[in-house]
């Protein structure tokens, strides 16, 4: 079993940082994907969920597992669906169909 | 490392980085939309990476997961409506809580009810189903309020902030326990339920108005949640997707509070609107300059500016393809229309702009608060449909307002307001709006959707 190590701070700190940089420049017109799409992306935990339900650890834990999976699949296939419809509804004005 | 290690950290590294780039992406429109695809073939690689991993011995279950989850999330993805985006997202915060928490309470049990858990183990298992846990009932209670199915006013009684610290200290001194000497399943699991009643107690009190701020941070939570998972099965790439979840949750949170002028604290433990006190200021006696929608039609079809100020109660009437409309016609007259939305306008970060954007209507109109606010002194028409909170002068002028300093949106400046509002009730907490009474302003009552389509109507027989 992995111990808690240091390394995984510092990846955490760090990549808090990173997204605290990138998402304070999203402009506020996008905030509703963003937050679709952070969800989408926290659902990562579906690999801890994956884990789980498959590492056959007696019948509990593959019950949770497998709630776990369904879970954070409605958010994988759901989120990032929803989040590709709004982003496909923002559209410039361009007449013309010029590209900047 | 085996090379079946190598693989599955390589899929994770691959992950994170499309992870990242498809954040970055969303700071470019124009780009956002590929740049999130990249994101969901990060999941896939990361997904692929999980599955051969050597714990994984049987399929069946993980199968099946995969299948009823899909079944349920692509409605979910493919049919809710935009207006409805708020509560959709709040629910999806509760289904990535629940993986997290579940995970958690699994790999406890597993590890002996906590004999074989290292105490760092159980600081992130501890962080990982209180996070969890509280937001699982948390974004529950803050779906009911907005699809409605609970009073969206704050549920409060005597005594209620008292109760919930005093939860909120008992689970961290169980977890405090806990830590000590992880092999208390008791404490474990009690501290798991206190964090699911918290839940309940943190957002029942808190109005639909306030739902920005709270759905804002339980995505936060619901990202620590996501990290903390990682932590606790040393997984790399769950603990920088929660990181950056938690951070994106953070800043929303913060940009939302900023808005309304009010700290986290406020907004969480405040109850606005438990003690209405009726605004010193009634508007007894003001007149109401109400307009019929011929007038309205009219100053619309000649205004050379009109700004469009969309509030919940848009939202509320799916009037946005009537705006587009009656923009069109506007537009078509040689003026020019421009839309004001403020951060909080709605029911979630951003509500405003994806409901608009879904009428067709381009986005480099729609305008942030700071951007507009300077633009309103030359506007014709401010035309404020469904928004109330936002345009209220009071919040300048009235020390008394619950909502004085919160910064709005200067619509009285424009030379002529025209208000679609269902009636002349105030809106929530009850605050009197002075700019309903004044001089350049005119009501023109009904639902929001049928009095555009009576404008639309109107200026096309003009």
């Amino acid at each position: 079993m992995p111990g808690l190590e240091l390394i995984e701070i510092y990846v955490f700190v760090l990549a808090g940082f990173v997204g605290f940089f990138t998402i304070t420049r999203v402009p506020a017109l996008l905030h509703t994907p963003l937050m679709s799409a952070t969800n989408a992306i926290s659902a990562i935990s579906l690999v801890g969920s994956l884990v789980m339900a498959g590492a056959d650890r007696g019948a509990l834990p593959t019950i949770l597992g497998f709630i776990a999976v369904t879970s954070a699949t409605i958010n994988v296939v759901g989120g990032f669906i929803i989040t590709d419809r709004m982003l496909k509804m923002f559209k410039r004005a361009d007449r013309g169909g010029a590209r900047k | 490392m085996s090379p079946r290690t190598v693989f599955i950290e390589a899929a994770y590294l691959l992950a994170s980085i499309l992870f990242i780039l498809g954040l970055r992406s969303l700071t470019i429109p124009d780009r956002a939309r590929r740049g999130m695809q990249l994101a969901a073939l990060g999941m896939l690689v990361a997904i692929v990476g999980t599955l051969v991993n050597h714990e994984i011995v049987r399929y069946e279950w993980i199968i099946a997961g995969l299948v009823v989850g899909s079944v349920i999330g692509y409605p979910l993805g493919v049919y809710v409506p935009m207006t409805a985006m708020p509560q959709r997202i709040a629910i999806s915060h509760m289904f990535g809580a629940v993986a997290a928490t579940l995970v958690g309470v699994a790999e406890y049990w597993h590890l002996g009810n906590g004999a074989e858990v290292s105490r760092p183990v159980m600081a992130a298992l501890g962080f990982e189903v209180l996070f969890g846990a509280l937001t699982i009932t948390g974004s529950f209670m803050a779906f009911g309020k907005l699809q409605e199915l609970l009073p969206s006013r704050p549920v409060t009684f005597k005594g209620q902030n008292l109760v919930s610290v005093g939860m909120f200290a008992v689970a961290a001194a169980l977890f405090a326990w806990l830590i000590a000497d992880p092999a208390h399943p008791g404490a474990f699991y009690a501290m798991v339920a206190l964090g699911l009643v918290f839940g309940v107690s943190l957002v029942l009190p808190i109005g639909g108005a306030d739902m920005p701020v709270v759905i804002s941070l339980l995505n936060s939570y619901a990202g620590l949640a996501s990290a903390a998972t990682g932590f606790a099965i040393g997984n790399n790439v769950l603990i920088i997707a929660g990181a950056l979840d938690g951070a994106s949750g953070f800043i929303l949170s913060i940009i939302m509070s900023r808005a309304m002028n009010r700290s986290f604290a406020n907004v969480l433990f405040g109850a606005f609107g438990a003690a209405p006190e009726a605004s010193q200021k009634t508007a007894q006696g003001l007149p109401v300059h109400a307009i019929t929608p011929e007038d309205a039609a009219i100053q619309l079809a000649y205004a050379r500016l009109v700004i469009v100020v969309p509030g919940y109660g848009m939202a509320v009437a799916q009037a946005q393809h009537q705006v587009r409309e009656l923009a069109a016609l506007i537009e078509k007259n040689g003026g020019t229309v421009l839309y004001a939305i403020h951060p909080v306008a709605g029911r979630m970060p951003g509500h405003m702009n994806v409901l608009l954007a879904e009428a067709d209507i381009p986005y480099e109109k729609l305008k942030e608060m700071d951007e507009i606010n300077d633009e309103f002194k030359n506007a014709d028409v401010a035309l404020v449909i469904g928004a109330n909170d936002v345009v209220n002068p009071a919040a300048r002028t009235d020390k008394g307002s619950p909502i004085y300093g919160m910064p709005i949106l200067n619509v009285d400046e424009a030379k002529q307001v025209i208000v679609l509002k269902r009636s002349m009730n105030p809106g929530f907490a009850g605050i009197e709006n002075e700019l309903f009474y004044r001089e350049n302003t005119a009501m023109l009552f009904g639902d929001a959707k049928a009095s555009l389509a009576k404008l639309v109507h109107e200026i096309k027989q003009a």
